[in-house]
């Protein structure tokens, strides 16, 4: 047990631990940017209601984000404790500092950047995680023709209620699903303002942070060689720093200006 | 003399380790464009001796000619001034414009106090090699250098990570004074020669210790140390020391 702990209390080791566990956070990030362009549907929400009852019953996906819930955590205290750590070694600062002469940006504000995506965490999570876990979130009965493809849904009312979050039954040519309408809140949410305002934000921070933190999870790890730092640095700013951030910033757009 | 500029200097001033220091003014006229940026504070400390007032400035330097990695100076915010690859003694007055205030400060780092002035106390990165960054060679005959094959490639590389001078630049720059740079370019240089292997993990081990314990930062792998290293030793040197570390705690029976 004693070299396991002295890895992992060393500098290099906590370096470790925010490499794997950014790594483990960057590859949820395309899961959950996958399972959301749903929203972009013209089903009425169908589709994504169904992807969100299926997120939050499969035993193996609920474990893995009980998993990514815990790396978040861990990642998020670490890196604050590294930044205040990093600060006590060097108690006298320098009168005249020029960061952008030799680093970029992004690279001396992690810490920022990464508080910044903590609070949108906890007001996203607060606003669609925690209500449709514990709050109240009202169902929908979509009636789809199978041949057609055509959907037509229907609210319930306020007051229904059922045991599980999703029932469908099949008559004829006819599907009905009735289920937790998140999309609703999804899109009744993003009238607000001011929370677009913060996903915008937090994307940008979001993007910052990636367009580092990625290639930097290699370097810690010890992967840096001219073989594949091209792909490292494509997939790095192409997929995270650009892509991801784009693809998120664009939902709360649409559903603003739809 | 035609061409000779007149400079403003505000250099931080402090008398032992123990006191408060201040940025303090001075003017230093008549500078020559080919004058290092060491004979300036020459020019400037015979100044204060004559006048009596003042006491000179202490700075490091000893080789002035950039292998020795003495003249630690923080200039303009960048250490060792504005210019790629060299030492303040290789730093150039024509580097800067007549008229021009530049601000001098000692290497900023827990793990490097201020002695005096300009001067600070290096001596963690001694402690820090004499952790590990050595080899145990037994007396006898040199043996013939050809019975010792080395890959071309890791002579290279193995070179280029030698010529670290241990200048502290790296920690001077980075902003969590972290000393990856210059423990990489050490554990680099003898893990890539046969004749460092038999201690590679007790040499990695060892001196990662040391160095968390002098009170250097974390890497957050912003680049800055190479960046500024006036030998440009290359950021694969710590990716190759994580990688050393690594597989020694997981591949070797010490820790
Ligand atoms: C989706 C969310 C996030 C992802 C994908 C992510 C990803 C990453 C990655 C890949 C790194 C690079 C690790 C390395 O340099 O070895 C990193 C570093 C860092 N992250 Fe995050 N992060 C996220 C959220 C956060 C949050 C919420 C915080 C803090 C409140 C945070 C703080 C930091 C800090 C301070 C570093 C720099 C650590 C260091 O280099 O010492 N991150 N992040
Ligand atoms: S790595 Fe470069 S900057 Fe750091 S001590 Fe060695 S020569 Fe100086
Ligand atoms: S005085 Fe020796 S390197 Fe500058």
């Amino acid at each position: 047990m004693n070299w396991i702990t002295k890895m992992f209390s060393s500098s290099l080791g906590q370096k470790l631990i925010m490499a794997l566990t950014g790594l483990f956070l960057c590859s949820f990030l395309i899961i959950h940017m996958v399972g959301n362009l749903q929203l972009f549907k013209h089903d009425a929400g169908l589709a994504f209601n169904k992807y969100a009852v299926f997120m939050t019953t499969n035993p193996l996906i609920k474990t893995t984000s009980y998993l990514l819930y815990a790396a978040i955590l861990f990642h998020a205290f670490k890196g604050i404790a590294l930044v205040f750590q990093n600060k006590k070694a060097r108690p006298v600062k320098y009168q005249a500092f020029d960061g952008k002469a030799n680093s970029h940006w992004s690279s001396r504000n992690m810490g920022i950047l990464g508080t910044i995506i903590l609070v949108f965490i906890a007001v996203h999570m607060s606003n669609f995680w925690w209500q449709y876990k514990f709050g109240t979130v009202p169902y929908t009965r979509y009636t789809e023709n199978i041949q057609t493809g055509e959907i037509q849904s229907d609210y319930m009312p306020d007051n229904f209620t059922m045991n599980s979050k999703m029932e469908e039954q099949s008559e004829g040519l006819m599907k009905v699903t009735i289920v937790k309408d998140l999309f609703r809140s999804v899109e009744l949410g993003f009238k607000e303002i001011w929370l677009v305002a913060l996903y915008i934000i937090a994307m940008a921070a979001l993007s910052f942070h990636l367009y580092h933190g990625f290639k930097s999870a290699f370097q810690t790890m010890g992967l840096n060689h001219k073989k594949y730092n091209g792909a490292i640095n494509f997939i790095g700013i192409g997929v995270f720093a650009i892509l991801i951030p784009i693809g998120f910033a664009a939902m709360p757009l649409y559903f603003f200006i739809k | 003399m035609s061409g000779n500029m007149n400079i403003n200097l505000k250099v931080w001033r402090q008398k032992n380790g123990k006191s408060q220091g201040k940025l303090v003014d001075y003017k230093v006229e008549g500078v020559s464009p080919d004058m290092s940026f060491l004979e300036m504070f020459d020019v400037l400390n015979d100044r204060l001796v004559s006048e009596g007032k003042d006491e000179p400035i202490a700075f490091d330097h000893d080789c002035r000619e950039g292998i020795c990695g003495m003249c630690s100076m923080y200039i303009n915010g960048r250490p060792h001034g504005p210019n790629q690859g060299v030492t303040t003694c290789q730093l150039h007055m024509r580097s800067f414009k007549d008229g021009d205030t530049i601000v001098v400060e000692p290497w900023r780092a827990a793990a490097f106090p201020v002695i005096k002035d300009l001067a600070v106390d290096r001596s963690a990165f001694d402690r820090i090699i004499a952790s590990g960054g050595f080899i145990s060679v037994n007396t006898g005959n040199a043996q013939d250098a050809n019975s010792l094959p080395i890959p071309k490639d890791n002579a290279d590389e193995a070179f280029a990570a030698a010529a670290c001078i241990g200048c502290g630049a790296c920690v001077a720059a980075c902003k969590n004074s972290s000393a990856m740079l210059f423990v990489s370019a050490k554990v680099s240089q003898l893990a890539l020669l046969p004749q460092g292997d038999p201690e590679r993990n007790t040499r990695v081990l060892n001196m990662v210790a040391q160095m968390d314990t002098e009170g250097f930062g974390a890497c957050t792998n912003t680049g800055a140390c190479s960046a500024e290293c006036p030998k440009e030793i290359s950021l694969t040197n710590i990716a190759r020391l994580n990688r050393e570390y690594f597989a020694a705690q997981l591949g070797s029976d010490r820790s």
